[in-house]
């Protein structure tokens, strides 16, 4: 019972990165992350964003099933993750530093 | 405390005694949703009030339409700050739905189609309070605003009027929905400012 | 990266176009970027009044400056201010360079092929201006780079005149495909991006290019469906949406 689609009222999950960001130490959407409701495992960047809601959700773009949801109340953030069963965090490679080389 | 942009005033209008504090008035009536819209046909929807015991009280659209109808003017607060004052909405009365139903709970939890949930004391559905809404504004309500038929609880914050509501289960204990399970407020009075935990 | 609200300062101005501002940014402790990440940015009123949207990096230079090029909503909120409002000197509260993900690696030796709409070309033009300053060691300096620009008119066309110098590369290709109206003299009648253009002025599926797609939801979408048509992997393409017509991007409530 998830009806329609609304293909056009989403964003990347990319677009979350500012908020998450403040929470975590390294950027979680470059992680893979497993949907726990239909398996599809990819980049947490592609999941969908829902804009205009009361917090952050991110849906998989599989079964739009919640992978990630967080509220700022203010004073705590409340973050629920039950919906992933699975998240690979990369540790950094040489090559791709937060910050370029400088041109020489 | 962040810096304040000189000649920035965010599309709003000013305060008025109408607006319960950290509201702002807007015309527009803004979509916020936590989900794809679902799309109910006249033909599959139903209402349904589940009690205790497990009897559930069931109506089709076309006896839910057949039910004594009422227009009400009410003023409607979102917790993410905009309010929307003197809006006009048709609808069943919560007291109508009720009359039938036996039951020893003081709670309820809204449950829609798409899987949202929201918790409302049954006293707040009670006593002219609360509706469950067809038509706003003369017509009938689009599904981008919770269409065929939403919960209108209008003296809480707006999430409590469930959008694409189908069904309210009675509960003997307050349980938190959708939103109340990760920060928001169990009650939501906009007038206390209960927004967050 | 540097986490939180940050104070930073209007240090310069540029008109892109009667409806874009490039503003220049000056982020003390900032040490340069990767290309392709955005900025949030919150105005505050006087009241305690706040909103907050994401903008994508123009530029790709190492040091506390930055370039963010914003395009006017015509309902918007925060881009009118930004365009018209805000000028030399003037403070803005920003969060980020943030995102690791939709980025261009100077150590990738793929090919690229950039695809903006609208005003989704300006992570692009990151990624172009990232490539044409990479250090020539990094294996990414010597990819070839393709961008494909759909855009309504020839007066909307961002950073024009840098991008005809960066199409003088050997290593660059620059396509525009105007959809409302084309300059004078031009062979294609102004007209919407359709598959068999799309196909014709980008890199192949058998190149396997690292493909960025960036503009408004809808144009995303459509050009995401026909690439993957085309042949080229959905695991190849990255893509950001800037949403619909008239929202603003990567909002939050």
């Amino acid at each position: 019972m998830t009806g329609d689609l609304d293909r056009y009222d989403y964003l990347d999950g990319n677009a979350a990165a500012g908020p998450l960001s403040e929470i975590f130490a390294i950027d979680v959407l470059s992680a893979r992350g497993r949907c726990a409701a239909c398996g599809r495992t990819d980049a947490m960047a592609t999941a969908r964003l829902l804009p205009h809601s009361h917090g952050l959700l991110l849906r998989c773009p599989g079964c739009s099933a919640i992978l990630l949801r967080l509220v700022d109340t203010g004073h705590s953030v409340c973050l629920d993750l039950h919906g992933l069963s699975f998240l690979e965090l990369r540790r950094q490679q040489n090559g791709s530093q937060p910050n370029p080389p400088q041109p020489t | 405390m962040g810096i304040v942009s000189p000649g920035f005033f965010g599309r709003r209008r000013r305060d008025d005694p109408a607006l319960p504090p950290g509201q702002y008035l807007t015309e527009s009536f803004p979509v916020l949703s936590a989900g794809p819209t679902p799309r109910i046909g006249p033909d599959e929807w139903e209402f349904t009030i589940t009690t205790e015991t497990g009897q559930v009280h069931r109506w089709s659209w076309d006896e839910f339409l057949a039910l004594p109808q009422e227009d009400v003017t009410e003023d409607i607060h979102c917790v993410t700050s905009w309010s929307k004052l003197g809006t006009t909405w048709r609808g069943v009365s919560l007291d109508t739905l009720f009359e039938s139903v036996e039951s020893d709970c003081e709670f309820t939890m809204a449950h829609s189609y798409g899987g949202y949930t929201t918790n409302v004391p049954l006293e707040d559905l009670l006593g002219g309070k609360a509706w469950i809404a067809h038509e706003f504004d003369g017509a009938a309500l689009e599904p981008e605003h919770g269409g065929p038929a939403r919960l209108l609880v209008p003296h809480l914050y707006f999430w409590k009027s469930a959008k694409w509501v189908r069904g309210l289960e009675l509960l003997r204990q307050d349980e938190p929905g959708f939103w109340e399970s990760n920060g928001y407020h169990m009650y939501g009075d906009p007038w206390r400012e209960e927004r967050y935990w | 990266m540097r986490t939180g609200w940050n104070v930073a300062e209007v240090i310069g101005v540029t008109q892109e176009t009667p409806t874009a501002r490039t503003l220049r940014l000056r982020l003390p402790g900032l040490a340069g970027h990767r290309a392709g990440q955005h900025v949030d940015v919150r105005l505050s009123a006087p009241d305690g009044y706040t909103a907050v949207r994401s903008y994508s990096v123009a530029s790709a230079w190492p040091g506390d400056e930055l370039d963010l090029t914003v395009e006017e909503l015509s309902d918007g909120e925060v881009s009118p201010y930004l365009v018209h409002q805000v000028a030399v000197g003037d403070r803005l509260e920003v969060r980020g360079p943030v995102g690791g993900w939709f980025v261009w690696d100077p150590a990738d030796p793929s090919p690229v092929q950039l695809i903006a709409g609208g005003s989704g070309v300006v992570p692009l033009m990151a990624m172009l201006r990232a490539h044409a300053t990479a250090d020539p060691r990094s294996p990414g300096a010597a990819a070839p780079f393709r961008l494909l620009y759909s855009v309504r008119s020839p007066a909307a066309v961002y950073y024009r005149a840098e991008l005809d110098a960066l199409a003088r590369s050997p290593l660059v290709d620059v396509t525009l495909v105007y959809t409302r109206e084309a300059p004078p003299g031009s062979r294609r009648p102004p007209g919407r991006l359709e598959a068999p253009a799309l196909a014709a002025s980008t890199l192949t599926p058998a190149e396997n290019p690292a493909v960025f797609v960036c503009g408004a939801t809808a144009f995303v979408e459509t050009v995401a469906d026909w690439l993957i048509e085309a042949g080229h992997s959905a695991s190849r393409i990255k893509t950001e949406r800037y949403g619909g017509t008239g929202t603003s991007p990567g909002t939050r409530p």
